[in-house]
């Protein structure tokens, strides 16, 4: 390498490098003499010559001399100069990514807490526990929606702060650099890229996102492999187009569209496994307060567990398009104190009452083809095609909760249930009204 | 040229009536294979049923404005709601991506054409007939309820309630059929536009110069051939359980109802990146030159499209949270859509870091455009919501999921699709649009697009489900309905604005030039509209801003890209 190879070399360095005084180390731009507020590249005035033999000499004088030059400066502007500068970043990378690790750990390790079973800081506390009829995700009455109530105000503290920052610097920017009047006439710096602050905003969303995965794992395996206690209720929950049908296996109870369950207190733990089989279509069992969703698919039988804190009554409905009157099968999930709950059972699985004054009534329903999807046990009707009316009038509504359980509503819905709910499946039988009275009659006795 | 025939000698007729002139210029449209022509048959086609949606979406509205309300029967309400989602998907979208890359693409790369021009042709017309056979089925026979057979078991179409025994009329037939015929449409225009970008650039374009658009057309493209097939294999063996004795998805026979959702939604998700690339290619064609900058980071915005397709078509079965997989399965899904969420957000950083240090002209496009870079943010973050499982048992299926997938497809897919109009109208015409009228028009429109989609965010979260066609007065969702009813009102006339917009500006605009914008890619060294052959000059390129290099000799960008 020829002296005036390296003179060249060494005054193109010197004069890049004297560029960076007093700038930050990033970002790397083309022209960086415009960022810094010189003049900007579109009238950049031509670069200069290249220098004389004597200015190269006294370059490499300079370079030979050290001590006739303030170290640091040499150390900013030769070759030799660059690799230590390059090593002075990477030792401030290194001390930084210790920082980064720091961060990182401290990250996870706070993310895990939070995703135990603890409550959360009382400012997020839910603003109600108890039921209510606004079907509230953020009312929390039992286990699986509190944890998952939990999770939300973690993963809504994040996405806030995340929103804050991105939201806050798109704001910014459409304010500050706004055109304005009296703009100079050329084009703005021209920047094309900046691998550091790229990287970084690459790193910091991949650290977002593993803390957020392990929350979400944990909750995941924490409600759904949750091993079944000896004291769970089983719930057998059939889906049909559009009512709710309710089994209690080891109860011997058949019920339709509200579900009475134990309340589960910590005292005395009793969740209500729900198992859940469909008919015909695919739809889905959803109370808010209670939990998340788990769908009813026709050969896929499904499992979830809910367990509500306080007695009361809980709504729902259907959450998976099933078909004309998906909008009308909602479901009241009644969680009765052990007392209400036994007399409850007891109640329901006696047959049905009989009462003698209403026999004309009970011949209809027997002779009028009701029998074919209805059961009333204790009677020539089994049909399951149908909601089970042993025990209809302990029930508040019906249809699935498309009208009040009163007579006038009975009549109506007997004589053409598309007064209710168009598109049902039970037919209009076409009865006379002497008929429907006397039905009417006959099905208010049945408690 | 090719949509013109050539005369016999002595046949010509010097003097045609008004008559036999109109014909001929019907006759060009009908039989062309020019690209730009095409492009332009694409976003008209795409406007007209925006507009017709829009009324679907109009009526979906006025039912549920009010609980127990009696404007819409069920039935008509659900078919109502399927025809909504299904249009605005097909008939909207994937027309209007399909329109755009027509026209743009070889323009941007310096071509005379696509690759394959009939093709093109086939493609359009196949799509155009294929959404009118899915609306011939509102009055193809009255249907099961004298409603007409229009679809009416949603836009995913679940089995088992597609199954005759379920479903016993034509409405399931009609969306299978018609959703067939436009997957060809699509397939075509994706296959043709990735020849074009491949083999038809200018000289001095590689693929690392090409513009962001061509660049997110061609991952576009490459997804939907990918994507497309599950749902013509999916409806195809639909057609078999309902006609010719198969049991796919009949679960009264052994069939698999789950089988059907997989198939699906590896369709449908990675369908709406099919939809928003090519938005996120207009904000990249745009938010540079209203800036005034070069695009910041081009090559982590083009490692980052590629990274979405990839990783969008990991992440279907986060659809299927609900339905009983295994925790594991569960989990891996959550995790692979939790980072979709990266590459999405780099982009996003990218286009803030090149408004950064610019000088922003706030025109029509760069407004939709900014608001555009808000509403993404704010679907990504609902996004992140969902993604988390346990959270998404909660919130699947309920108007907080419909509120999130507005934001991504009216908020962002449909605001950068207004930017390009606003943006790309001047070329395709040779005429301005009306700032005002497009000040008007935005401006409606995001006030009244956040009164309604915020609004649903909150009624979802009180427990409100979708697809119900009336709901009870004592659940609190009464009020919230209702804002979000009058919102749809106020976006409504913002479009009919736009429209009148459209026409108006045709006819009376402003004379545009070659470059009203003083952008920077080949396009706009053309004349406005571009003449057949597009480029009398095959052009040659130096860098990714040819018309930069032009307007800037002492400062070209080829000295300084990377």
């Amino acid at each position: 390498m020829s002296p005036n190879f390296l003179a060249r070399h060494l005054y193109s360095c010197e004069k890049f490098l004297s560029e960076f005084e007093g700038l930050a180390w990033w970002p790397r731009f083309h022209h960086a003499a415009a960022w810094a507020g010189k003049e900007p590249r579109y009238n950049q005035p031509q670069r200069p010559a290249f220098p004389s033999a004597s200015v190269c000499a006294a370059a490499l004088n300079r370079r030979a001399n050290p001590s006739t030059a303030n170290t640091a400066y040499v150390r900013l502007t030769t070759l030799s100069g660059k690799l230590w500068r390059m090593q002075q970043r990477k030792n401030q990378f290194m001390s930084r990514s210790w920082l980064l690790l720091a961060a990182c750990v401290f990250l996870v390790a706070s993310s895990l807490m939070a995703a135990e079973r603890q409550p959360v800081p009382k400012i997020f506390a839910p603003s109600s526990t108890a039921p209510q009829t606004v079907p509230s995700i953020f009312a929390p009455a039992s286990t699986p929606a509190y944890e998952i109530y939990n999770l939300s105000i973690f993963v809504l503290t994040i996405t806030g702060a995340i929103f804050a920052v991105v939201g806050g610097l798109l704001l910014f920017t459409i304010i500050k650099f706004r055109a304005r009047k009296n703009d100079p006439d050329h084009e703005p710096a021209q920047v094309y890229g900046s691998t550091q602050i790229e990287l970084a905003w690459t790193v910091i969303p991949v650290l977002i996102v593993v803390v957020l995965f392990l929350t979400t794992a944990r909750i995941i395996f924490a409600i759904q492999d949750e091993p079944e206690p000896k004291s769970a209720l089983n719930v057998t929950v059939v889906g049909h187009q559009f009512w709710w049908e309710f089994r209690y296996p080891a109860l011997g109870i058949v019920t339709a569209n509200e579900l009475h369950i134990p309340v589960s207190t910590s005292q005395h733990p009793e969740p209500t496994y729900l198992r859940l089989l469909s008919a015909d279509v695919d739809h889905s069992f959803w109370v808010p307060q209670l939990g998340g969703k788990t769908d009813l698919i026709p050969n896929h039988p499904n499992q979830m567990w809910i367990d509500p804190h306080e007695p009361g009554l809980y709504l729902g409905q259907c959450a998976q398009f099933c078909g004309i009157e998906h909008a009308k099968m909602l479901i009241r999930v009644y969680a009765d104190t052990p007392d209400e709950f036994n007399a409850w059972v007891k109640n329901q699985q006696k047959p049905a009452v009989e009462d003698s004054s209403v026999a004309a009534g009970r011949v209809v329903f027997e002779t009028q083809a009701c029998t074919n999807c209805h059961t009333i046990s204790g009677t020539t009707a089994h049909g399951t095609f149908g909601p089970d009316l042993t025990h209809l009038m302990t029930r508040a509504t019906i249809a699935a909760g498309a009208a009040a359980n009163t007579p006038r509503n009975l009549y109506l819905w007997i004589q053409d249930p598309a007064n209710f709910k168009p598109g049902a499946l039970m037919p209009a039988m076409q009865l006379s009204d002497q008929q429907i009275n006397e039905l009417v009659a006959y099905l208010t006795t049945l408690h | 040229m090719a949509d013109q025939t050539l005369p016999l000698p002595g046949t010509v007729d010097l003097n045609p009536s008004r008559g036999a002139a109109f014909l001929e210029w019907l006759h060009s449209w009908v039989v062309t294979v020019d690209h730009k022509k095409l492009g332009i048959l694409y976003a008209v086609y795409a406007i007209f049923f925006l507009l017709v949606a829009g009324a679907e979406a109009m009526a979906i509205r006025i039912q549920l404005a009010i609980p127990n309300n009696h404007f819409l029967s069920p039935e008509l309400y659900n078919e109502f709601f399927t025809m909504h989602g299904t249009t605005m998907v097909f008939l909207v979208g994937m027309t209007l991506i399909f329109g755009f890359g027509n026209y743009l693409v070889p323009l941007m790369i310096g071509a005379r054409d696509m690759a394959f021009p009939r093709l093109n042709a086939f493609s359009f017309w196949m799509s155009a007939f294929g959404g009118l056979l899915l609306y011939f089925s509102f009055i193809g026979g009255f249907g099961l309820y004298g409603m007409g057979s229009a679809p009416d078991v949603s836009w995913w179409a679940y089995a088992p309630l597609t199954a005759k025994a379920f479903s016993p009329g034509h409405n399931t037939d009609y969306w299978a059929l018609a959703l067939i015929v436009m997957g060809f449409g699509t397939l075509g225009a994706a296959i043709n536009t990735l020849a074009t970008a491949f083999s038809m650039r200018c000289r001095g374009m590689t693929l690392l110069r090409m513009p962001l658009f061509v660049w997110l057309m061609v991952v576009t493209s490459s997804l939907t051939l990918i994507t497309i097939t599950p749902l013509t294999a999916a409806q195809v063996m639909l057609i078999i359980d309902r006609y010719l004795g198969g049991h796919f998805f009949d679960t009264q026979a052994g069939g698999s109802a789950t089988v059907w959702m997989h198939f699906f939604w590896i369709f449908g998700h990675p369908e709406v990146y099919v939809l928003i690339l090519p938005a996120f290619g207009i904000a990249s064609e745009v938010i540079p030159v209203f800036s005034r900058k070069a695009i910041f980071g081009y090559p982590a915005m083009v490692a980052a499209s590629v990274g979405i397709a990839f990783v969008s078509l990991s992440v279907w079965a986060h659809h299927m949270f609900t339905i009983g997989m295994t925790s594991v399965s569960n989990a891996f899904f959550a995790l692979s859509t939790m980072m979709v969420g990266i590459p999405t957000g780099i982009k996003i950083f990218n286009w803030i870091a090149t408004m950064w240090g610019g000088k922003i002209r706030f025109a029509t496009p760069m407004l939709f455009c900014t608001a555009f870079l808000f509403q993404f943010l704010c679907a990504g973050l609902t996004g992140i919501m969902l993604a988390v499982a346990p959270w998404d048992w909660q919130l699947h299926n309920s108007y907080f999921v419909i509120a999130h997938f507005h934001y991504t497809l009216t908020g962002s897919f449909v605001f950068c699709m207004f930017a390009g109009i606003y943006y790309w109208y001047p070329k395709v015409t040779g005429r301005m649009l009306s700032e005002t009228l497009g000040k008007w028009h935005f401006w409606l429109f995001f006030f009244g697009f956040h009164m309604t989609f915020d609004t649903m965010h909150f009624v979802g979260m009180l427990g409100m489900p979708r697809s119900i066609y009336t709901y009870e007065p004592d659940r609190g969702w009464s009020t919230l309905n209702m804002i979000i009813s009058v919102g749809g009102f106020i976006q409504a006339i913002a479009i009919l604005i736009m429209a009148w917009n459209l026409i108006n500006s045709y006819l009376h605009g402003a004379a545009a030039g070659n470059d009203p914008w003083d952008a920077w890619t080949l396009e706009w060294s053309t004349p406005s509209p571009p003449p057949d052959y597009n480029f009398a000059v095959d052009p040659v390129v130096r860098s990714r801003r040819p018309l930069w290099d032009i307007k800037h000799p002492n400062d070209p960008d080829w000295k300084y890209e990377q």
